[in-house]
């Protein structure tokens, strides 16, 4: 299948395990990532604050430029796909903004009609590649870990722009995928939450805290990991973890999967190849459980 | 009557608003469009909603001067619970704010100018502590099959039923006699919850005692004024009758005896009462 | 229909027996809210039946001291906010047959905010961050005559609809990611209020307010997680309110802040080299001059390292890039 592949920069930046990873799993699934590679960043929502206008050009671009490969977009960050389901569902559905975005990049070779999806890798898995393809794909169970999903902010709220009024089943999909991989769901009420990236800049404690919390939450209840599919989320639970630790006065030590690298594991692929070796949180600690060493 | 006569359905009539169209909806009626959508389902953009006659005011209540002021000195009344005579047999919509705003903010001042120019009364302490003990009787009084709530339904479904939307002489005084019964049956309701934190229960038995209060003098008025004006809906005396009734029951609490009846006349300043016809 | 529901309870005076389903819902460890304890309750009711139906059903013919508070079932006065499945909503507008999982409902007061008994909890923080947004209008001068009013246009109240649904109900603040871990902060309802406000053309202190508002426990401190717009029964979507403050703030000068130099580093960033520039957003959104904000993301910065996860220090930029700063340009405003 042949997907516009949006990256964004977290995984061209902080996170190239992100991109590595997602690189390794598109040929056991049969994924044809055609990348984008012009297209601007998102604004993760600053640029739509601050200038709505200016994100609404930026963002259609984008999504132009994946009419133009006749492709839907697929995103690997929760951010990137609420940044672009929230303008793409605006410039749908209004006529002035479309023209104005159109008036903009009109003559850069682009237009934006509105007939591109955007989806995340999460719900590509469900609903285009079909459960079928990845139990196919898995070479490895990897049973006796317990996972906490972690879904970030974006790919869950607000319902109305992402689609979840309609497909409310998007909101379980990682509990469903860790069960397909033979590992257990660990259930906590930190899995929808926040986990303070976007206060991290303007008040550092309190980002931490929060972040900390539900990591510390998922680890009472059991969890062996945590699993994201989003990479900004990533940056505060795994790159600020020691730090997190500090302020709420406890030990954490609970490493970060991104979701390419918990199905790269289970199509077989060594901890090395997915970077799982360049972590914050050593990920030795969950990698033993399944005879793994990084 | 469409619905007392049995042609309603399931008890509602339906009103029909699609002739408005979807932006004067939203514009000018979003709070109803949203509850028919979230309490029924229906988006009346697009269907007739069911509807049917609700408690919406209380026409009268204690009676006031414009400063707040009842007959009992020290006692001041303002909103819904007290009647200033300024709506008459009918409140016109939104007129509720006189009531809270102008006549709230009077009866605030008026009350506190009351406070300071009284000296502090003794005895206070003895007053709570005969309502505590009254409490403690209530509280303590044992179970015997009688609930504020099952009452409390009997009582709101024979006020329905009874001096709802049409009265008559005979479904008044039928509604003065089930009253009695419930008096009684009062005396029996326990409190079935005996904490001292948030205690609901212990509310809503003194309440329905105000309640059994509050129907009595309801059912008198109806029944004294042998007239229609404004909800009251006689179809015993169908007419409007200016010459005998343009003035106020005023209705005062006896203990152990039926209430004084007495009559308050109506100022009448620059606008004049007339027939309401449309 | 019959439905079951699980109510979390709690008695300061501790009469309640134990658990009967034995099982305890939270806390989770940031929580220092008391247990509660789980009593389960069956009800007959029909199938469009609300929540608050069946609390009502239980209060009033099966358990007298289950405490609920509420008023109008209509979704209006704003009473009967409580924890339903874990996430804040209304009790009258939640309709047992959406909510019913794994055969059950289960309500609770909100383990954010502090409980009264039962399902009631109190509204203290609630209405001290209303209070202190400044929830009224100051008169501009003059004032008008005793015959005369304020006039404001049309259009400019159209703004201020979406806020003026607001119930006072507390949905949004008791789900509040921010508020869960800031006390400080001043929360969705009240800072949607204050937009409320600070866009009235009527207001005469705008400019005092933004200045307010842009302060610690303020506008910059929303994480942005939209539990808020999510949970709002009356489509009040308190963070775009926020949102719309923030910009005010920025527009009227208020930008010596970490959310506003984030937002400059970021725009500056996307326009220079058409991607997010990790490694100097930090530094830019701290300020270049904060040296102590400096030090204290140091330790995560060298952590990162280590592992090999930081960024490129030489950041690339992408191919194409003359396209972006043709669109920065052309569309203007902030940023350009
Ligand atoms: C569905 C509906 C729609 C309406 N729409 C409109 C409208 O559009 N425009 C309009 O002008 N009016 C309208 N009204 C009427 C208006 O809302 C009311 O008249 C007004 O709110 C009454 O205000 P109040 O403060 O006097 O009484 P309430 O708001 O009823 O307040 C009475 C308070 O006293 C408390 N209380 C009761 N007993 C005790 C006790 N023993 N001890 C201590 N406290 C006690 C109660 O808990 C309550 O808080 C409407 C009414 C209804 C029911
Ligand atoms: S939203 Fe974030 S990850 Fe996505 S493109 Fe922008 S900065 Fe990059
Ligand atoms: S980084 Fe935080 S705010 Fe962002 S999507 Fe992830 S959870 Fe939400
Ligand atoms: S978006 Fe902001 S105000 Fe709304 S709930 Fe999240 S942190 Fe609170
Ligand atoms: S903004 Fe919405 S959720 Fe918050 S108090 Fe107002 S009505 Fe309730
Ligand atoms: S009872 Fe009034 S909002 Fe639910």
């Amino acid at each position: 299948m042949k997907v516009a592949f949006y990256p964004g920069c977290v995984s061209k930046g902080a996170c190239p395990e992100l991109y590595v990873s997602t690189q390794a799993i598109a040929g056991p699934l049969g994924l044809q990532l055609e990348e984008l590679t012009e297209a601007p960043c998102t604004g993760a929502g600053v640029l739509s604050e601050q200038n709505p206008e200016l994100a609404d050009s930026l963002n259609g671009l984008t999504l132009a430029m994946a009419e133009s490969k006749n492709a839907d977009v697929m995103t690997i960050c929760s951010t990137c796909q609420g940044v672009l389901s929230n303008h793409n569902y605006q410039l749908q559905n209004d006529e002035k903004r479309r023209e104005k975005v159109n008036a903009t990049i009109g003559d850069q070779g682009y237009r934006y009609s509105g007939k591109t999806k955007v989806k995340h890798l999460l719900w590509m898995l469900f609903e285009d590649i079909g459960l079928e393809k990845i139990r196919g794909a898995i070479k490895r169970k990897l049973t006796g870990l317990k996972i906490a999903p972690f879904y970030g902010c974006y790919i869950l709220r607000p319902e109305e722009y992402l689609g979840l009024r309609e497909r409310p089943e998007r909101k379980t999909y990682l509990e469903q995928l860790i069960a397909l991989v033979g590992a257990e769901p660990v259930e906590y009420r930190g899995s929808t939450k926040c986990c303070g990236f976007p206060m991290l800049t303007f008040n550092r404690e309190k980002s931490l805290e929060m972040g900390g919390s539900h990591i510390l939450e998922a680890k009472e209840k059991g969890a062996d990991l945590l699993v994201t599919p989003c990479p900004l989320c990533h940056l505060n639970l795994d790159g600020q973890q020691p730090d997190a630790s500090k302020v709420m006065r406890k030990e954490i030590g609970v490493p970060i999967f991104h979701l390419p690298q918990l199905l790269g594991l289970a199509f077989g692929f060594s901890p090395q190849e997915l970077r799982l070796n360049h972590h914050v949180v050593p990920t030795a600690s969950a990698l033993e459980k399944v005879e793994l060493k990084v | 009557m469409e619905i007392a006569a049995g042609h309603g359905l399931n008890g509602n009539v339906l009103l029909d608003l699609r002739h408005l169209g979807r932006d004067v909806i939203l514009k000018k009626l979003p709070q109803i469009h949203e509850m028919a959508l979230d309490y029924l389902g229906i988006d009346m953009i697009e269907k007739p909603v069911p509807v049917r006659p609700g408690m919406h005011y209380m026409m009268g209540g204690v009676k006031t001067d414009v400063n707040g002021a009842t007959k009992v000195p020290g006692l001041y009344a303002a909103g819904e619970v007290a009647n200033v005579s300024v709506h008459g047999g009918n409140r016109l919509g939104a007129n509720s704010l006189l009531d809270t705003i102008v006549f709230g903010r009077r009866s605030g001042k008026a009350a506190a100018a009351y406070v300071k120019s009284v000296a502090p009364t003794q005895g206070g302490n003895d007053l709570l502590r005969s309502e505590q003990a009254r409490l403690q009787a209530l509280l303590a009084r044992p179970y015997q099959g009688e609930t504020h709530a099952h009452l409390r339904l009997d009582l709101a479904t024979m006020m329905d039923q009874k001096v709802g939307v049409y009265r008559d002489e005979a479904s008044l005084l039928a509604a003065l006699e089930r009253l009695a019964e419930f008096r009684k049956r009062y005396e029996l309701v326990a409190v079935g919850d005996k904490g001292r934190v948030y205690n609901q229960a212990l509310q809503f038995v003194l309440e329905l005692g105000f309640l059994l209060d509050c129907a009595e003098t309801v059912i008198r008025g109806a029944l004294l004024r042998k007239e229609s004006r404004g909800a009251q809906a006689r179809t015993d005396y169908p007419e409007r009758n200016d010459a005998e009734w343009l003035k106020h029951i005023l209705l005062t609490y006896r203990a152990g005896a039926e209430p004084d009846v007495s009559y308050v006349p109506v100022t009448i300043t620059r606008w004049k009462p007339e027939v309401r016809s449309y | 229909m019959k439905f079951t529901i699980e109510v979390g309870r709690y008695n300061p005076e501790g009469t309640y027996a134990e658990s009967a389903s034995g099982e305890q819902g939270f806390p989770a460890p940031w929580d220092k809210s008391p247990p509660r304890r789980y009593q389960t309750y069956a009800v007959d009711l029909p199938e469009h039946a609300v929540v608050l139906d069946a609390l009502i059903a239980i209060r009033e013919y099966q358990d007298e001291s289950l405490a609920v508070r509420c008023a109008c079932r209509s979704a209006i006065c704003g009473s009967c906010a409580m924890w339903v499945n874990g996430h804040a909503h209304l009790a009258c507008k939640s309709r047992l047959s959406d909510f019913t999982k794994n055969g059950k409902t289960r309500v609770e007061s909100p383990p954010s905010m502090p409980v009264v008994r039962d399902l009631v909890w109190g509204m203290e923080p609630f209405w001290q961050k209303h209070h202190a947004v400044t929830p009224w209008l100051e008169p501009k001068q003059p004032v008008p005559g005793p015959r005369e009013e304020y006039r404001a246009p049309n259009a400019a109240m159209e703004n201020l609809i979406q806020e003026v649904s607001c119930i006072n109900c507390g949905c949004c603040l008791m789900d509040c990611e921010s508020f869960a871990i800031n006390r400080e902060f001043l929360g969705p309802h009240a800072l949607a209020k204050a937009y409320r406000y600070a866009d009235d053309p009527r207001d005469a202190e705008v400019n005092d307010r933004l200045g307010e508002y842009s302060k610690p426990g303020g506008v910059w401190d929303c994480t942005h997680c939209y539990e808020c717009v999510q949970q709002c029964p009356k489509g009040v979507a308190p963070l775009e309110q926020i949102l719309k403050l923030r910009k005010m703030a920025v527009d009227a000068g208020f930008t010596n802040n970490a959310g506003t130099r984030h937002a400059d580093a970021f725009g500056e960033s996307v326009r220079e080299s058409g991607r997010l520039n990790e490694l100097t957003l930090m530094p830019k959104s701290t300020g270049f001059f904060n040296i102590v904000g400096q030090l204290k993301t140091m330790p995560s910065a060298f952590n990162m390292m280590r592992a090999g996860k930081l960024p490129p220090i030489i950041h690339h930029k992408i191919p194409g890039l003359q396209r972006i700063k043709t669109i920065f340009q052309r569309v203007g405003g902030r940023f350009k």
